[in-house]
């Protein structure tokens, strides 16, 4: 059977909801690389003096590497954790799954400010005030639900008969699982991965609650900047995020990509 | 074909053993205390439908499924709270459970180095592994690049590779069509004659249960409904429900009469008198299913008689045409109905019309009985 032509009106709908969905994006670079001291549109003249502003400040620059240290530890503890969850979720036989389940995606439901509030006075309880470990916890927990998401679904793909057959074939169960079921769920978990570091890096609500003057996240120094000092350094700063974001998107696709290759 | 000395799979010992074993799956018994003993060596098929509990049976043995009671041993040595990796058993699944990730000389190394042997004696193992399953030029490929039927045999030789105590096969070759079958059919019969293996085979495929082993448990509900010799499965059925699944077969009900010989004398519902004999010896009057293969059926116009023997009479109620066979439904005085099958040329290519007469010569020998009434297990 021939794959059906898509028709124009279908060609045109997806045209404009992809417009609508990146042009707001994509205005901010322009602003970027405005030569004038305002934010203008259109630009004014063509310059790359903001982006030089951005990589000279050391306040930007120091919120770029906190945002960084924070982002990769609590990606590293998000997905471990999740690893944990997804395995017992999807191979072992326990009561109350769906619930279990429920419970976990709780943080990506409720508002993210409402987390924060809540994370904010408990932190404070248990004197563990605010600061670079607090917003590790709380960017934790955001990451965990997206995390086991991609990693239940990762490991659903993987028959489970292989573990069988390595345990009939003299692994342990730790074995079985490091030899045969992690390599195959590798590209699993590098999105999980890539998704649990954007969760965090571009997270403003939790990191502002937490945040103490020496740990202003590059969000959090955003959101203080358009307050206080509105000029092409934001746009600047924006685009160099948005150059990130669409990174990880693109490793997370050529690894899926390769991966279904491999198989 | 084999060009090594040393066994792959051991010779010593290696008989399996399960007694009395239950596995119960919300409150319903899979497998009910079942005993089946495998001498070394041998080739034993479970043979059964899906849910008659052949591969919980499998399983259980393999190490993957807990019994919830009962008794498990391998060559003399309870196993029963052993995990599958140290019951040193080959496994083949269903779906060959390669691991896609790793070439074929990996894979094959997987056990051997579960069992860490050095890496010259793993390189030597593997090369003669894949001599033995015919795939020497395969060793850098990945599972995805081979054949179904090359798949099976890597399969298979992954699973004998380590020297397990015995084989134990899920429907391997349920996968495969027709043709690849019968041929790995041929080469897991040939391998199991020189490797001189213990072999549990599950299948729910009776050919192949009957063509490849030296013994088919037919299992049915959990429990084993007979296990004997591919002939004694198919000429001795011990009750209904071997003596149908097997094959097909017609029951004529009937009363013994008394002894004669070996066997016994049956009158039939309709009146005819059969020689007969059967699992044990019946008292006089009671009542027994005389069981009759379609296939061993003579058909004939009029009235055959030779010594005692006299043929059946019964009337045509409908007719199949097969070309190289002719089947036909017939309904005996006392209304039984029961299905021959004859070849197209013994009845010299004339399909008798519904309604007409015909005679039926059940065969010269003695006619296999089961109790009509089966006792509760």
């Amino acid at each position: 059977m021939k794959p059906r032509q898509t028709g124009w009106f279908v060609k045109l709908c997806a045209f404009f909801a992809l417009t609508y969905l990146t042009v707001p994006i994509l205005v901010i670079i322009p602003l970027a690389i405005n030569s004038s001291d305002y934010l203008r549109f259109p630009p004014q003249g063509i310059s790359l003096r903001w982006f030089m502003t951005v990589l000279e400040s050391s306040a930007w620059m120091g919120s770029a590497a906190v945002s960084l240290q924070i982002a990769l530890t609590s990606t590293l503890l998000g997905v471990s954790l999740s690893m944990l969850a997804a395995v017992a979720l999807v191979r072992a036989r326990i009561r109350f799954k769906q619930a279990v389940y429920a419970l976990i995606l709780l943080p990506m439901i409720v508002p993210n400010i409402i987390s924060a509030i809540a994370m904010f006075f408990f932190f404070a309880d248990i004197q563990l005030g605010s600061g670079s470990l607090a917003i590790i916890i709380g960017h934790t927990v955001l990451a965990v639900p997206v995390s086991v998401i991609i990693l239940c679904a990762t490991l659903q793909g993987v028959d489970s008969r292989l573990e069988s057959a390595a345990l009939s074939l003299g692994a342990d169960r730790f074995t079985a699982f490091r030899r045969i079921t992690l390599p195959l769920i590798a590209p699993g978990i590098a999105s999980a991965a890539i998704f649990a570091f954007l969760s965090s890096f571009d997270e403003l609500v939790i990191a502002l609650f937490m945040a103490s003057p020496s740990t202003q996240t590059l969000p959090v120094r955003i959101w203080n900047a358009v307050l206080f000092q509105l000029d092409p350094t934001i746009a600047a700063v924006s685009t160099l995020l948005i150059l990130v974001s669409a990174l990880c998107l693109v490793a997370a696709n050529t690894l899926s990509m390769r991966f279904k290759a491999r198989m | 074909m084999i060009q090594s000395t040393k066994p792959f799979v051991s010779r010593g010992g290696t008989e399996l053993r399960l007694e009395g074993v239950t596995k119960l799956y919300a409150g319903t018994a899979a497998v009910d205390r079942l005993d089946l003993t495998v001498a070394q060596g041998e080739f034993v098929t479970l043979l059964g439908a899906s849910g008659s509990g052949k591969t919980t049976t499998l399983m259980m043995l393999a190490g993957f499924t807990q019994a919830d009671s009962g008794r498990i041993s391998i060559g003399g040595r309870d196993v029963t709270a052993l995990p599958p990796g140290k019951r040193n058993l080959g496994v083949v699944f269903q779906n060959y459970s390669l691991f896609p990730h790793l070439t074929v000389a990996q894979n094959l190394a997987f056990p051997l180095e579960m069992r860490k042997l050095g890496r010259a004696e793993i390189k030597d193992a593997v090369l003669r592994a894949l001599e033995i399953v015919h795939l020497p030029d395969k060793a850098e490929r990945y599972p995805r690049e081979l054949s179904g039927g090359q798949q099976q045999r890597v399969a298979l030789a992954r699973a004998i590779i380590f020297h397990p105590q015995a084989l134990l096969m899920d429907e391997p070759l349920g996968a495969l069509d027709k043709n690849l079958r019968e041929h790995m059919q041929i080469e897991i019969k040939r391998l199991h004659a020189s490797l001189g293996a213990t072999i549990v085979f599950v299948t729910h495929d009776q050919e192949e249960a009957l063509t490849m082993s030296n013994r088919v448990a037919v299992m049915d509900n959990g429990k084993i409904a007979q296990i004997a010799s591919p002939r004694a499965i198919y000429e001795e059925p011990l009750n209904r429900f071997v003596a149908s699944f097997i094959g097909q077969s017609n029951f004529l009900p009937g009363k013994v009469l008394g002894g004669r010989g070996d066997g016994f004398v049956v009158q039939l519902t309709t009146g005819d008198k059969l020689n007969c004999r059967g699992p044990h010896q019946p008292a006089p009057g009671d009542e027994v299913l005389a069981v009759v293969r379609p296939e061993h059926i003579a058909v004939y116009r009029e009235a055959q008689i030779d010594g005692h023997r006299k043929t059946i009479s019964g009337k045509v109620v409908d007719t199949l045409y097969l070309g190289h066979t002719i089947k036909l439904e017939v309904c005996l005085a006392d209304g039984t109905r029961l299905m021959t099958q004859s070849t197209s040329a013994a009845l010299d290519g004339v399909v008798p019309p519904p309604g007409s007469a015909v005679q039926l010569d059940l065969g010269s020998r003695s006619i296999w009985c089961i109790p009509a009434v089966e006792e509760a297990k």
